[in-house]
């Protein structure tokens, strides 16, 4: 037999050490997974439900979902001009302020609180364009969320939600 | 090397133990009869103080955390309940945060020593990076240590700091939920942090042990960079090195006790005596002094994902300097250039430390960004041109005519040193 052949030594060389491989990956499997969110913080992330009734023009509130802080802001008729005269192309993350609220409900702002920089929670009502401000590294967010100046490179998250009547909305 | 004599215990109980397990005979020829440059100085002195401290960390931190409760409900009213029930427990605490901030401090002015003295050339490439290594296990383990007392600035750069992960493209988020083991930073988060603040001192200490053993088989650099040829040229370990360190030792642990018993929290922030608060960051936050210079860096540019690869960059870029420094002459003594770009560096990382503590805006974003171009044009641009255009001194012709002068008979006016 030629000696570059490959023979069944060499086969069964190559199987045992493919299935130590793969054994030994199904063995650190568990060890890597067990670090993410455990059964219980998934259970505790179930939706919401927001009472937007007592949320005066002008006013932020902030909730908790899923341990993220969410601001539901309660848009004065400047701040939404302001939020939709803009230059769309012109912005860093560029979005029409009409992507990030629904439809009809243009006055109810729902956003994650958490600077899409380095995860601190931003100031409402702060910053040159009216809107938020990340004290951490001095990220700037217009009426909208959407990121002006500084280091952030997204605008402000939105959460999945939906309007149930028009003073109550449900997130997650 | 010379100076390796054999170790030949009197007591029958030794000899019995040396046949079986040479144990005392390698402390004698490692620490005792190890035979060291003749022209050490000082700043040779930090790695036994690094030592110290790091066994000053392990035992202060092994009896905290008899005390301390990694829960986000009872961690912090458990340090509290250190510093005012547990039995010198605010001696333990103090002693084991500022601590960390010495422990730094020292890291610190090795590293600056190894770079003056071209400690990293050939053929300590891998005993430095094995320093590099630990730099990197310092800075994980001080970081989650931090964590710990889960005051506002604790919670904070704990959500900073794992928020850099973020910075990387598609998997960044759930490598973040990952280290989390959440959906923000919790409970889960605390109680990992604090076994793996527990475990990563003994990886260090696993890391020295090869660090020693690196050093013990290329044997210490000196301020003259040229390698010791005969036995002129060394001293024994003990008592000259081992005299030298005591002494430096004693006046580290001056500064030391200087902070633990006088200015405590000196080092810390107010903030961090409050709770955390999930849903309030403070209006300033800034990490340890000892991570001001890379927070500066991370902030002086203004794009998240270049930041933090800048971030990460400007520590393994160190692992590269045997590489980076093309000049064949290892001490800033024989090389008036690099001596004086070697000092502007110095300033350079101090004054990116300063900035980091300062709020990013204005003339402090403009300094932190020619710092850190000068910060990285130092490693990639200065020293390897450096190397190829600088003209050197001449080098000594050995250890003993750099400290005797080229005139002295050796030998007769200066007897060879006692050995022990």
């Amino acid at each position: 037999m030629s000696s570059t052949e490959p023979s069944r030594r060499d086969f069964l060389f190559i199987a045992t050490g493919v299935a130590a491989a793969v054994g030994t990956a199904g063995a650190l499997w568990p060890l890597v997974a067990q670090m993410n969110p455990d059964a219980s913080t998934i259970a505790a992330g179930a939706p919401i439900e927001v009472d937007l009734a007592p949320i005066a023009e002008g006013q932020v509130i902030k909730v908790f979902w899923r341990s993220k802080p969410i601001f539901i802001n309660h848009r004065t008729k400047k701040q939404i001009e302001e939020a939709q005269n803009v230059d769309v192309a012109k912005l860093p993350d560029p979005q029409p302020d009409s992507a990030r609220v629904k439809p009809g409900h243009e006055q109810w702002q729902v956003l994650i609180a958490i600077c899409t920089h380095l995860g601190c929670i931003p100031l409402a009502d702060q910053g040159p364009y009216d809107g938020y401000f990340c004290p951490c590294h001095g990220s700037v967010y217009d009426t909208s969320g959407r990121i002006r100046q500084g280091p952030a490179p997204l605008n402000l998250a939105l959460p999945t939600y939906e309007f149930l009547s028009d003073t109550k909305i449900r997130i997650g | 090397m010379s100076g390796h004599t054999t170790y030949q215990p009197k007591n029958a109980f030794m000899q019995w133990l040396e046949r079986r397990l040479p144990i005392a005979g390698l402390a004698y020829s490692s620490f005792v009869v190890y035979p060291t440059p003749r022209n050490l100085n000082y700043w040779w002195t930090f790695g036994g103080i690094l030592a110290f401290m790091l066994g000053v960390q392990i035992v202060t931190g092994v009896v905290l955390a008899m005390h301390y409760t990694p829960h986000v409900d009872y961690a912090f009213n458990s340090v509290e309940q250190i510093m005012r029930d547990v039995n010198y427990g605010w001696l333990l605490r103090y002693l084991h945060a500022n601590g960390a901030s010495m422990f730094f401090l020292a890291a610190y002015i090795h590293m600056f020593r190894g770079m003056y003295y071209g400690s990293y050339k050939e053929p300590r490439e891998v005993l430095w990076i094995l320093g590099v290594i630990l730099l990197l296990l310092m800075i994980i383990t001080g970081f989650m240590g931090y964590v710990l007392p889960w005051g506002q600035m604790s919670f904070w750069a704990a959500t900073v700091i794992t928020n850099l992960f973020s910075a990387i493209p598609l998997v960044g988020e759930p490598i973040v939920t990952w280290l989390w083991g959440g959906y923000a930073v919790g409970n889960p988060t605390l109680n990992r942090f604090y076994a793996l603040h527990y475990l990563l001192p003994f990886v260090i200490a696993g890391v020295v042990v090869l660090h020693l053993w690196a050093l013990h088989v290329v044997g210490q650099n000196n301020p003259d960079g040229i390698e010791p040829q005969n036995e002129y040229d060394t001293v024994a370990f003990t008592p000259y090195a081992t005299i030298k360190d005591t002494f430096l030792l004693a006046v580290f642990c001056v500064l030391f006790a200087w902070f633990v018993f006088y200015i405590p929290n000196f080092l810390g922030h107010p903030d961090n005596y409050i709770p955390a608060n999930p849903g309030v960051t403070p209006t300033h936050i800034v990490p340890e002094w000892y991570y001001l210079p890379f927070y500066a860096i991370l902030r002086a540019i203004p794009n998240k994902l270049l930041g933090v690869t800048a971030l990460a960059a400007s520590i393994f870029v160190l692992m590269f300097l045997p590489w980076l420094d093309t000049s064949k002459v290892r001490s800033a003594k024989y090389r008036p250039l690099y001596r004086q770009f070697f000092w502007v560096f110095v300033v350079v990382c101090i004054g990116l430390g300063w900035l980091g503590s300062k709020p990013p805006e204005g003339n402090y974003v403009l300094f932190a960004r020619i710092f850190t171009v000068y910060y990285f044009a130092y490693f990639l641009i200065i020293l390897p041109v450096l190397g190829r255009v600088e003209k050197t001194k001449p080098l000594p012709n050995s250890i003993a005519t750099a400290v005797l002068g080229e005139g002295v008979a050796i030998g007769a006016a200066a007897p060879p040193p006692h050995r022990a």
